[in-house]
């Protein structure tokens, strides 16, 4: 199936879930970044449950702050 | 090299004057070329902290600023924030929480009468000052 992660499409296999995808594509301290599919804010706790499906398009958000 | 139009750092400016003494913040993107970072648009967003010492900015306009970033041809450079009364360096929380060692940390400090803002590299505890110009707007 096909899907669009951070504005690249790619093809992907059936059942690919949240989690599956942020390995693959080896985001960097993922515990810091925020993920959306098709805009919507997918909790941390919810990426292995969340399976993508055809026409998807995900986002991947760092956290950024700080203070002075 | 980082360089910023004057426009654009006045919008940083003006915003945190208007916000101060809650910290503001933003995104910067533009296009890289031969190593340098040439800003093309300044971000403001939301400190949803609405804090005098913290911020963090809203995933949702973040989102928004994302996708215009790409709509626009543009690459996502960093962010900026703004120390209403503290100098303009990271404080050890700014080091903590800056997790991308591809941005620009931009730190605009309101302590003085004069503005000053500075661009930093950020990697794990260490945080080097970029080059930052500022630039006339193009003609």
């Amino acid at each position: 199936m096909n899907i669009t992660a951070a504005g690249v499409k790619k093809e992907v296999s059936e059942g690919l879930t949240v989690a599956q995808l942020v390995i693959d594509e080896k985001v960097e301290m993922p515990q810091y970044v925020t993920v959306t599919v098709n805009d919507d804010f997918v909790e941390h706790g919810a990426f292995e449950s969340t399976v993508l499906k055809e026409g998807d398009s995900i986002e991947f958000l760092y956290f950024m702050g700080g203070g002075q | 090299m980082i360089k910023l139009f004057r426009s654009d750092y006045d919008k940083i400016v003006a915003h945190a004057k208007k916000e101060a003494p809650i910290e503001a913040c933003g995104l910067i993107a533009g296009e890289l070329s031969d190593g340098d970072k040439i800003v093309k648009k300044v971000y403001i967003l939301t400190n949803t902290d609405h804090a005098e010492e913290h911020f963090t900015l809203d995933p949702k306009e973040q989102l928004a600023a994302i996708k215009d970033m790409r709509a626009n041809g543009l690459v996502p450079l960093g962010n900026w924030h703004s120390h209403p009364v503290s100098p303009s360096r990271p404080s050890q929380e700014d080091k903590r929480l800056a997790y991308d060692s591809s941005a620009s940390y931009m730190i605009l400090s309101l302590m003085d009468e004069e503005p000053v803002l500075n661009s930093f590299h950020i990697e794990g505890d260490t945080a080097e000052k970029e080059q930052l110009v500022i630039a006339d707007d193009p003609a």
